[in-house]
């Protein structure tokens, strides 16, 4: 589940198009990332074969689906683990209530999980009147804010770090000392560090699911995975099927495409495995650990045109180098994934009817496949979604319209002639000199740029009139 | 090479040049003819379908494909003053008649022999045009489906550097999209707009005399977003300045 989407998309675009702020908060990070990631390829010569590796090692997991999966639980279990099934978003928030509620859980710190906001997590926590405390810096913010992710690596990307200053002197007690970089992060810590230490549950995500250990892996920046999974007494791991991997060198694989593609690094700071819970004689550690493995449509997925889409190890580079999202930001997409791999998983998890907007406002340009590291050819698949909505008549009816007419006149090509014969010079009357400023029926062209006045005469015409004295 | 037949290409001149700006497809047609090609041009063009394509309208383009094989197959080449077009044949028809037993092969076949002009008369035609001058400054933008469907980057500039005092200057941000995406300008303006807006930027900031792109869709969106902001940047496209026309009137500007 996702938050529902309120206002319709045109409307959250245009509020993100006139936040003059929000530009230059997606500027900065997009623009770092941009740079970083070309930086780090740039040092990495083996990149193409790694990539045809990652995206090997991903179709041949989501191929042998089942296998995996079975291997993974038993391992896990073997470790000591509690597996748990999931086979929609509703069934994860009962099955990560239920474990709260029975161990009378009061605080429980998060580290970040987009797959936790995909089930929506923190909102079935609150029902419950469990104390949430997210952890990763940026999740820490937007708890602040009230808001959620707008990046899947940067949720908190939409906010400058002026804002942030304003959001830690409201939100912190006492205030920090002074706005700058250093000192905030001190101040989050602080207030942090108490929530570590007193939750009675920590909940991650994962970024593998390894099969052959069965291990969940965590990859942070800042080690608050590693603070939320180890000192509370229970450790519960939420994560999307299409996580698992066969091995643990497999993991290091992916892991070598996902840094570098999501931020440029060679390595993450962080990299760890969680293999099941305190063993006798283990010196820290959580005394219960539960996997619960979530499908929300994955399965669904593995049988239709969007298969590929489960390659996906949410580096973000799609959105970092998508023309759209580095207009209008994350939260305008009204998903919980944002960009263009957003606009593929979205339908899938929202309805396509909610969300048809998404795979439409994308001009195919082909960057979001370019980048990313495990081959998903984006355009194509939105471009299913295009071809889906078509023919289940989602499409408003003046474009059908629209489309329909034309392609009766250019299914007919003297009828096409004709009509371009008497359109030309139509058109050329609301010319002056050679632009039109203003067209009816056309404002979505001329209300932002001027259309370069048509010919007097088509090209075919005009080929046809300077053939005729030599034939 | 008296006496070797000429290859024989169809020119589809794309339905936005046949009506905008044909000065575009008498280009193409002139250096196809220099470059050593027997040119014809079928009556039954009108439109790739990629319209059609990208609105999920696959009845519709799967019509246009055929009719546009049915034209344009019996030529050694079909060659395209258009990247988004020619990669919409090259990749587009066979994926739409992929499940079509009468014409997947054909439109494989046809696939197998179109190409967008500048890499046709580079790569294929070995071709470079010979006495052209033009004393100005040039910005050159990558169109996307072009470049990243088929693979033209070098062909254009190539071509381009054979211009005698034709000085052509980097565009920052050269390949990333100009926000025309077809009908999405129109159904996405504002958002359209904001991209467009940025490379107006881009491209004003270079100081060059000409914009230049092998797309005349995405040279409306920049030419029309340039001389609304009252940029005086003039816009062509690449074969016009390869066919010499550049002394003529540039988008937008009115025959004399």
């Amino acid at each position: 589940m996702t938050a529902p989407l309120k206002a319709p998309f045109k409307a959250r675009a245009a509020a993100a198009l006139a936040d003059p702020v929000l530009k230059i908060a997606i500027d900065r990070t997009t623009g770092n990332a941009e740079r970083k990631r070309a930086a780090a390829l740039a040092a990495f010569p083996e990149y193409e074969s790694a990539r045809a590796r990652g995206q090997a090692i991903k179709d041949h997991v989501t191929a042998h689906l089942g296998h995996y999966l079975e291997l993974f639980e038993r391992n896990a279990t073997a470790r000591g683990a509690q597996v748990h099934w999931a086979s929609d978003d509703a069934q994860a928030r009962a099955i990560v209530t239920r474990i709260c509620l029975a161990a009378d859980a009061k605080l429980v710190t998060r580290a970040k999980s987009m797959l936790g906001e995909e089930i929506g997590l923190p909102h079935a926590l609150a029902d419950a009147g469990i104390e949430r405390v997210e952890t990763d810096l940026a999740e820490h913010i937007i708890q602040l804010a009230g808001e959620a992710p707008s990046h899947i690596i940067w949720p908190a990307m939409h906010r400058t770090r002026e804002q942030v200053a304003q959001l830690f002197k409201a939100g912190h007690q006492p205030p920090p000392a002074a706005e700058d970089p250093a000192t905030m992060v001190q101040s989050a810590r602080r207030v942090l560090r108490e929530k570590f230490l007193s939750a009675d549950i920590g909940i991650s995500g994962a970024n593998f699911l390894v099969a052959d250990t069965g291990a969940t892996c965590t990859v942070t920046n800042e080690g608050n995975a590693e603070l939320t999974t180890t000192p509370p007494r229970i450790h519960i791991v939420t994560a999307g099927i299409e996580k698992l991997v066969p091995s643990t060198a497999h993991a290091f694989a992916l892991l070598r495409l996902l840094v570098r593609s999501a931020t440029g690094g060679e390595m993450t700071q962080y990299t760890t495995f969680h293999a099941g819970p305190k063993r006798p004689g283990d010196a820290d550690g959580p005394e219960e650990m539960h996997i619960v493995l979530v499908d929300n449509g994955r399965t669904t997925m593995l049988g239709d045109e969007f298969r590929e889409m489960l390659r996906c190890i949410r580096c973000g580079a799609c959105m970092n180098h998508c023309v759209v999202y580095r207009q209008i930001g994350g939260h305008a997409y009204g998903g919980t994934y944002p960009g263009p791999m957003g606009s593929v998983l979205t339908p899938v998890l929202d309805g396509l009817a909610a969300s048809r907007d998404l795979p439409h406002a994308c001009t195919m340009n082909g960057r979001c496949a370019e980048v990313c590291p495990v081959g998903i050819p984006l355009p194509t698949l939105l471009r299913a979604w295009r071809r889906r909505s078509w023919r289940e008549g989602l499409e408003p009816a003046p474009t059908r319209a629209g489309i329909g007419l034309w392609a009766q006149l250019a299914r007919r090509p003297r009828l096409y002639r004709l009509a371009t014969r008497i359109g030309l010079p139509v058109l050329r009357l609301f010319g002056r000199g050679g632009w039109i400023s203003r067209l009816p029926l056309a404002g979505g062209w001329t209300d932002h740029r001027d259309l370069p006045r048509p010919a007097a005469r088509s090209f075919m015409d005009e080929y046809r009139a300077r053939q005729r004295p030599r034939q | 090479m008296p006496g070797e037949p000429k290859p024989t290409v169809g020119l589809f001149v794309t339905c936005l040049v046949d009506a905008i700006r044909p000065q575009i497809g008498f280009a193409a047609l002139q250096l196809l003819q220099e470059a050593g090609c027997e040119v014809e041009v079928p009556q039954a063009q009108t439109c790739c379908g990629q319209p059609a394509l990208n609105s999920g309208d696959d009845r519709d383009a799967a019509h246009l494909a055929r009719q546009t094989i049915a034209a344009f197959e019996g030529y050694d080449y079909v060659v395209l003053p258009s990247g988004s077009c020619a990669a919409t044949m090259v990749h587009g028809y066979p994926d739409l008649l992929a499940g079509d037993p009468d014409w997947a092969a054909r439109a494989r076949a046809m696939a197998a022999k179109t190409h967008e002009i500048t890499s046709f008369l580079y790569d294929i035609m070995g071709y470079a045009p010979r006495g052209q001058r033009l004393h100005a400054s040039a910005t050159y933008h990558d169109s996307c489906s072009g470049l990243r469907d088929l693979g033209i980057a070098a062909q254009p500039r190539a071509l381009l550097a054979q211009v005698e005092g034709l000085e052509l200057r980097g565009l920052p941000g050269n390949d990333v999209c100009c926000g025309f995406g077809g009908t999405f300008c129109v159904k996405y303006s504002a958002i359209s707009n904001a991209i467009v807006t940025e490379k107006a930027e881009a491209i004003e900031g270079t100081g060059a005399d000409i914009l230049l792109a092998g797309d005349l869709g995405c040279l409306m969106n920049m030419a029309g977003k340039l001389h609304r902001r009252g940029a005086k940047t003039r816009c062509f496209h690449t074969v016009e300045v390869l066919a010499g026309q550049a002394d003529g009137p540039a988008i937008g500007e009115d025959a004399p």
